[in-house]
């Protein structure tokens, strides 16, 4: 210990009593933070699932779950009375790999649209509409199911593949 | 034509960067000056060569030749030259391009500078950035092709291809997909340049590093060279991402700035690892600590340099199932993998060459506050990480995929950014070497007390809110400290030299630009946080319908609905426009007009709030719907976000502390380490 070295010693004393605080210290705060974000991780991480997980999923009412989908751009519908609005979206597969075999994330969500048998889910959202929300957008909301069936969505958020993406070639 | 030769070009940058390579590693084994000086020429010729690239595709972009998929995908007829030219990093293809261009640029620098100063460097810092280079041009020349043209076949098969494929014939559409509206805003055209520059710059001081390392090195040369590129490289990504939340706050009318996407996250990642090492750095200069801390840090820059390019430009986030890994993501994964064994493995191998040459006195000192800073930051930077990578941890960890959204982040990371404002006031106050908790007590009561009075003006004007108070607080200490310190040496030199305030002020300023250009920098970091606690914890939101001449009120705004008219602008444009009476205490404050852009060219809407603007606040007005015919009634989602304007005045203070301290502006060249 460092109360040990007489006076005057020329050694050093391999800074054992002040590295403890600077240990104690950093550990106490790295603890302090991981605690925090652990404990925020309940009710603030969701699953992340595809519609057709979301609906195959027993007990599916009670989570939280972050959903993705493909907008059907005719259903959306905005009641600017209460400050909602709904739009429905259809399953697109959760895998990149079967996303890029279909020939990108454009035509992914082009086909999930155009075909009348894709599983789909009606979002409610409160809030203004987004210029994104529109046909064959990408839409990632959080929320839970309803007990009619309809998803509360209290985040959405809306990717547009034209961004990046062209869009598929007529 | 122009395209063939502007790939062939492409495909020579690419076995030049190779051969710089190789005559980096031959010079360096047979100890041949001669080789390793062709090696920094071969570096130095990749700029021009690749200059040339993005000019043809420049041209190719600005001439409209839609037969090529890039130019079809980011561009349209009805663009204007300006858009044309900026849609070069408009998708992903074009944009590796891009950065390939600008890290090429850093990099024939870097290899010249090495030449003049520290020769020994040379081949390390040629191999370094070439690898990294050779990387990027790997993936552009062969699997991201800009110059791919689009082929279709008889049977209706579509193509992107540089080369005809079999029975296929060349598309020639007449118009482009073009650019979505909702990007066309000044802020957002130069946010890519601005993140790739700070990206490239930080690519420097990792191959100054790891030239260090190689050669066995144990002094501060490597560092000496590579401040200046750190601290420019921070820059540039802290406007980058600045002007991509300005987008966010006058775009995407959500009243908000920063919203925790992943994708943001990736950016912000090497800006905090790099803000670690700007301050790390100095302890190794000043005190001779710290030196294998700052080779971590550098490596870690680089390594989340290169992950939040994956991120952002692989589509990788787009995905449910995040990480599963496209065709650019195996590369990725792999060329980061490798870099970070390989130079943790240099570092392991130099680790006893590098032992600190003095060490920590007191929990007090200033080497203390910066340890602590480095662990605040590494905090932010391991939770962001953590954050981002959570959909493939919890796979892995729990076999379920979850992910966290920005509630997360802000309750995990408000505690981190309220320490790091703490350790910002009081590292002033404190000393190298020995200090004791008396001497700091003694010189912060003053300015603690009297920061007080910002809470309780919070509590007298909105109630108790106790983040809000707690923030406030330690903004207004932080902000005292500093100014404290600089009237200190202010009032010390006036003393002294018995010069005038102003002289007095400049010659602080002047003497020391790295302390001083860095405390300009905290000012305007005092300034953000304002800025950020205004929206985060004191914005208030309201949204109703109103019919004409109705108000609605909030946070003792009038917000009068007066008038909507809707007109055909000649760029194509349907507006639809509100005309919005603000007032308070029966005083009218301005009258807004919030409106609605409808692009029919590309379906797309653009909502532009009604903004009333100044020091104290914004008051956010949003033309959410309407009645389409009648007019009569229409919806509106406003806004009071208070303080929300020093966050753009915050930026700009501490880009300007941050080129003050480099050097810009003043020419005399600064004193470095």
């Amino acid at each position: 210990m460092a109360d040990e070295i007489p006076p005057g010693s020329k050694i050093k004393p391999n800074q054992g009593f002040r590295v403890n605080k600077f240990v104690v210290g950093g550990i106490l705060i790295v603890a302090a933070v991981l605690l925090l974000a652990i404990t925020s991780l309940k009710g603030n991480a969701q699953y992340y699932m595809t519609i057709s997980e979301l609906q195959a999923a027993p007990g599916k009412w009670e989570q939280n779950v972050r959903i993705s989908g493909a907008v059907r751009g005719g259903t959306i519908q905005v009641d600017s009375k209460n400050g909602y609005i709904t739009f429905q979206i259809v399953n697109i597969p959760g895998d990149l790999k079967t996303i890029e075999q279909m020939g990108g994330i454009s035509a992914v969500l082009h086909q999930a649209v155009i075909d009348p048998e894709s599983a789909a889910l009606t979002i409610r959202y409160r809030g203004a509409r987004p210029d994104l929300l529109k046909d064959e957008a990408q839409a990632i909301v959080t929320g839970k199911m309803q007990a009619d069936g309809t998803f509360a969505a209290d985040d959405l958020l809306l990717k547009c593949p034209s961004k990046y993406q062209a869009a598929p070639l007529e | 034509m122009a395209a063939d030769l502007g790939f062939g070009v492409l495909i020579i940058t690419f076995i030049v960067s190779i051969y710089s390579i190789g005559a980096a590693v031959a010079g360096t084994r047979m100890r041949s000056p001669a080789l390793i000086d062709s090696a920094r020429l071969a570096a130095r010729v990749t700029f021009p060569l690749l200059t040339f690239v993005n000019l043809v595709l420049i041209y190719l972009l600005v001439t409209g030749r839609f037969e090529f998929a890039y130019v079809y995908q980011v561009s349209d007829v009805s663009m204007p030259l300006y858009l044309k030219i900026t849609a070069l990093w408009g998708g992903q293809s074009g944009s590796l391009l891009f950065w390939s261009w600008m890290l090429s640029g850093a990099a024939a620098l870097a290899v010249n500078q090495a030449w003049k100063s520290e020769t020994q460097f040379t081949p390390w810092v040629t191999l370094t950035v070439m690898i990294t280079l050779a990387f990027f041009l790997l993936i552009v020349t062969f699997v991201e092709n800009p110059f791919a043209r689009i082929w279709a076949t008889l049977d209706g098969k579509v193509f992107e291809s540089m080369l005809r494929p079999a029975g296929a014939f060349l598309i020639y559409p007449p118009d482009g997909v073009g650019l979505n509206p909702l990007l066309r805003h000044p802020g957002m055209l130069v946010h890519p340049p601005m993140l790739y520059a700070g990206f490239a710059g930080f690519v420097i001081p990792f191959s100054f590093a790891v030239a260090s390392l190689a050669s066995g090195r144990s002094d501060n040369a490597w560092l000496r060279i590579s401040r200046p590129w750190a601290l420019g490289a921070w820059t540039f990504l802290t406007i980058g991402l600045v002007l991509g939340s300005r987008w966010a706050y006058d775009v995407l009318g959500w009243g908000g700035y920063w919203g925790w996407d992943p994708v943001e996250v990736a950016a912000l990642i090497p800006w905090l690892t790099g803000t670690a090492f700007v301050h790390s750095l100095i302890v190794q200069s000043k005190r001779q600590l710290f030196k294998r801390w700052n080779i971590v840090l550098v490596i870690l820059t680089f390594c989340m340099v290169i992950f939040g390019i994956f991120l952002t430009r692989s589509g990788v986030l787009d995905s449910v199932h995040a990480f599963s890994l496209s065709s650019i993501g195996p590369m990725f994964f792999v060329f980061i993998s490798l870099v970070f064994i390989a130079s943790l493995s240099l570092l392991l191998w130099r680790w006893k060459l590098l032992a600190s040459e003095g060490r920590m006195e007191s929990l007090f000192s200033r080497e203390s506050a910066f340890l602590f800073n480095n662990l605040f930051f590494m905090l932010l930077f391991l939770i962001c990480l953590a954050g981002v990578l959570f959909p493939l941890l919890s796979e892995l960890l729990t076999g379920t995929k979850m992910t966290v959204g920005a509630a997360w982040y802000k309750r995990t990371t408000g505690p981190v950014f309220g320490g790091l404002l703490l350790l910002m006031g009081v590292v002033p106050l404190t000393a190298w070497g020995s200090s004791s908790a008396g001497k700091l007590g003694k010189r912060i009561w003053l300015p603690a007390l009297v920061s007080l009075l910002a809470p309780a003006l919070a509590i007298l004007r909105s109630g108790l809110n106790w983040s809000g108070i707690t923030a406030l607080w330690l903004i207004t200490l932080a902000a005292l400290l500093t100014l404290f310190d600089i009237a200190n040496a202010v009032v010390h030199r006036m003393k002294l030299q018995k010069e005038s305030f102003p002289a007095a002020l400049g010659r602080v300023f002047m003497k020391n630009r790295h302390r001083y250009g860095g405390y300009l920098v905290h000012l305007g970091v005092v300034m953000i946080a304002l800025g950020v606690v205004g929206v985060e914890l004191y914005q208030t939101q309201t949204q109703q319908t109103l019919a004409k001449g109705e108000t609605l009120q909030l946070d003792g705004f009038t917000v009068a609905y007066k008038d909507l008219f809707q007109y055909q602008a000649s760029d194509g444009r349907a507006v639809t426009q509100a005309v919005i009476d603000v007032s308070r205490n029966d005083r009218l404050l301005a009258t807004l007009s919030p409106r609605s852009d409808y692009y029919s060219l590309y379906q797309q809407s653009v909502t532009v709030p009604g903004r009333l603007s100044n020091l104290a606040e914004d008051l956010y007005v949003v033309l959410v719907d309407w009645q389409p015919t009648t007019t009569d009634a229409a919806t509106f989602h406003v806004y009071h976000n208070p303080l929300v304007n020093w966050f753009w005045i915050g930026a700009i203070v501490m880009v300007t502390g941050a080129f003050f301290a480099i050097g810009f502006p003043g020419g005399r060249k600064v004193k470095n380490i």
